[in-house]
């Protein structure tokens, strides 16, 4: 265990800047604007978090971000080089597990390193100390199926650090997970943050959840997608569950986030979507629990 | 093995053994019905139907078929009998090798509509066209393509096979998940690292799914294909001509014991290949029998 120091990669945090990027659907009869003009900065070395609320677009900037689709107009970068289709500086977590069912937690993890034919003794060393690092020495040899909910998220983090990316990119990870894995994720994650630092871009719906995570929060607009506020978490790291009701800082921040996501919810209820609706919903259980 | 054993001497081993016997019960009465009901006393019946210018009706009396202790006694006769398993040994030879050209031929071809839209769209239609057509009807024209008899009754087992399974390669390597591509894609795999690591396992559970099928559509089309194309008995140095040929030449013969033995055979023998294929099935998809 001495040596595993000496197995961590050095990690080159990158910065991602978006600059007026629109992105539609459809053509020009049945045309969707789902991001507007959108522009943000996914700063280096810092856990952002996106929120905003649910089929507001944040999905479809991630598809942007990793490179899987082309913005309808506007520039992504990496460190100032234009983002061009997918590729292992920019990995996603995505909202379900995306493991390979086929493939063993060892195999998974191993995935990025075979494809690139960089199977070395350093890989193998890595995979070991990840192995460890996400608790799942004991389930090496298991399938996807055969994990919990939580083993295969922190398998699937594993994978992704294995490629040593320079952004990760997490959609809204934690999701269906029950609330107590969920919390223990978010501890999870944030120290493994805390200790790379790497850049890191998570989004989510849960205002709790971005208040523990974020040192920066992106609330984003309703359809089509757009930056209306950002916010900076100064709670210092590492963070406590009870910090979320306890510390002012995040009560002051979780009050500012809420009105501002009732605005965009209000505007939206007011043209009639369910998304809106849900997130009245739950803003008014917010405002009765605090 | 204990788990083995314990799943031998399961409740489901205990409901199949029940059924079973009650299924050869129920055969075996039926067929001693005809001792039972003499057709003789029901004279009048048959007159007055006559009467009404009706023909005389036969009802279709399960007793015409030998019951299963006369079938049990044919079958030690030929147990014994070179020429019986010669039939066995015929057919299985000519589904294994007809089905294992559909794979050959199935498999890849499945895949290509699957990966290339230019294939699909080539491909596709006169795949379509083709796959309605019963296997049977193609006996006439496989007699006429085929140089020997062997191949034309291959060739129409192969057809019974492979429409299933580039079916189901198609249909199953179509709905992996997109995520799979894109997360394979990010880390950095190429074009034949994708589809030897993420097409080929994620249409595996398909593949055999459209093996098990086919299999089961072979033993029903060599039958047929052999009854009609007529034996075959050059192939063997015995008599046999396959099963379906046994059949057939039992009803000729009027032998309604063997048509029974000859069946139950054609059923054995295609339980027995499913079975194998589902075994290797499991073995080639770990992942789906866990637990």
């Amino acid at each position: 265990m001495s040596d595993m120091n000496n197995v961590r990669p050095v990690i080159k945090a990158g910065e991602i800047v978006v600059s007026n990027v629109s992105k539609s659907y459809g053509g020009a009869q049945f045309n969707k604007e789902v991001v507007k003009d959108c522009s943000f900065t996914i700063e280096r070395a810092k856990l952002t978090v996106m929120i905003g609320p649910s089929g507001c677009g944040k999905s479809t900037l991630i598809r942007l971000l990793a490179g899987f689709e082309k913005p309808s107009s506007g520039t992504i970068t990496l460190d100032g080089k234009p983002v061009d289709g997918p590729g292992r500086d920019r990995l996603v977590l995505f909202q379900e597990s995306a493991l390979f069912p086929w493939m063993t937690t060892y195999e998974n993890i191993l995935y990025g390193p075979r494809a690139r034919g960089e199977v070395t003794r350093e890989t193998i060393d890595l995979a070991e100390f990840l192995l460890n690092k996400v608790g799942l020495q004991d389930f090496r040899n298991k399938y996807p199926t055969q994990l919990s909910g939580g083993m295969q998220r922190r398998a699937e983090l594993a994978r992704a650090m294995i490629n040593n990316p320079q952004v990760m990119i997490l959609d809204e990870p934690f999701r269906g997970l029950d609330a107590m894995t969920k919390e223990l994720m978010w501890e999870y994650y944030s120290a493994i943050y805390e200790e790379n630092r790497r850049t890191n871009f998570f989004v989510t719906t849960d205002i709790d959840e971005a208040i523990f995570l974020a040192d920066r929060i992106l609330i984003m607009s309703n359809v089509p997608a757009q930056v209306r506020a950002v916010l900076e978490v100064k709670v210092p790291r590492p963070r406590k569950l009870l910090d979320l009701v306890e510390n002012d800082q995040s009560n002051d921040i979780k009050m500012q986030a809420l009105s501002i996501l009732h605005e965009e919810a209000m505007k939206s209820f007011s043209r009639g979507s369910k998304a809106a609706a849900d997130f009245v919903d739950a803003y008014s259980k917010r405002v009765a629990r605090s | 093995m204990a788990a083995g054993t314990k799943r031998f001497f399961g409740s489901k081993t205990w409901r199949g053994a029940i059924s079973l016997v009650v299924f050869l019960l129920i055969w075996e009465i039926g067929s001693l019905s005809k001792i039972w009901i003499k057709w003789e006393s029901f004279e009048w019946l048959r007159q007055m139907l006559t009467a009404f210018g009706l023909k005389p009706i036969y009802l279709p009396w399960i007793g015409a078929v030998p019951a299963p202790t006369e079938v049990l006694m044919a079958w030690t006769h030929i147990i014994g009998d070179a020429s019986y398993w010669q039939s066995w040994y015929i057919s299985l030879l000519r589904v294994i090798s007809g089905f294992i050209a559909a794979m050959i031929v199935g498999i890849p071809f499945g895949l290509l509509l699957a990966v290339s839209r230019t294939a699909y769209g080539i491909g596709f239609p006169v795949f379509e066209v083709l796959r309605p057509i019963p296997p049977l009807a193609w006996v006439p024209a496989s007699i006429i393509f085929w140089p020997t008899q062997e191949l034309s009754i291959g060739f129409v087992i192969f057809l019974g096979a492979i429409f299933t399974i580039v079916i189901n390669v198609v249909g199953g390597a179509r709905s992996i998940d997109l995520r799979y591509f894109q997360a394979a894609r990010s880390m950095g795999s190429s074009q034949w690292d994708i589809f030897r690591r993420i097409i080929l396992p994620g249409t595996l559970p398909s593949i055999v799914v459209g093996c098990e099928v086919g299999m089961g559509i072979t033993w029903n089309v060599v039958v047929a294909a052999e009854m009609i194309s007529g034996g075959g008995s050059q192939v063997g140095g015995t008599s046999g001509g396959g099963l379906g040929f046994f059949i057939w030449n039992s009803y000729v013969g009027g032998s309604y014991e063997q048509v029974v033995i000859g069946m139950i055979s054609i059923g054995i023998a295609g339980y027995v290949s499913s079975e194998l294929l589902r075994a290797l099935g499991k073995r080639v998809t770990p992942w789906l029998h866990l637990r």
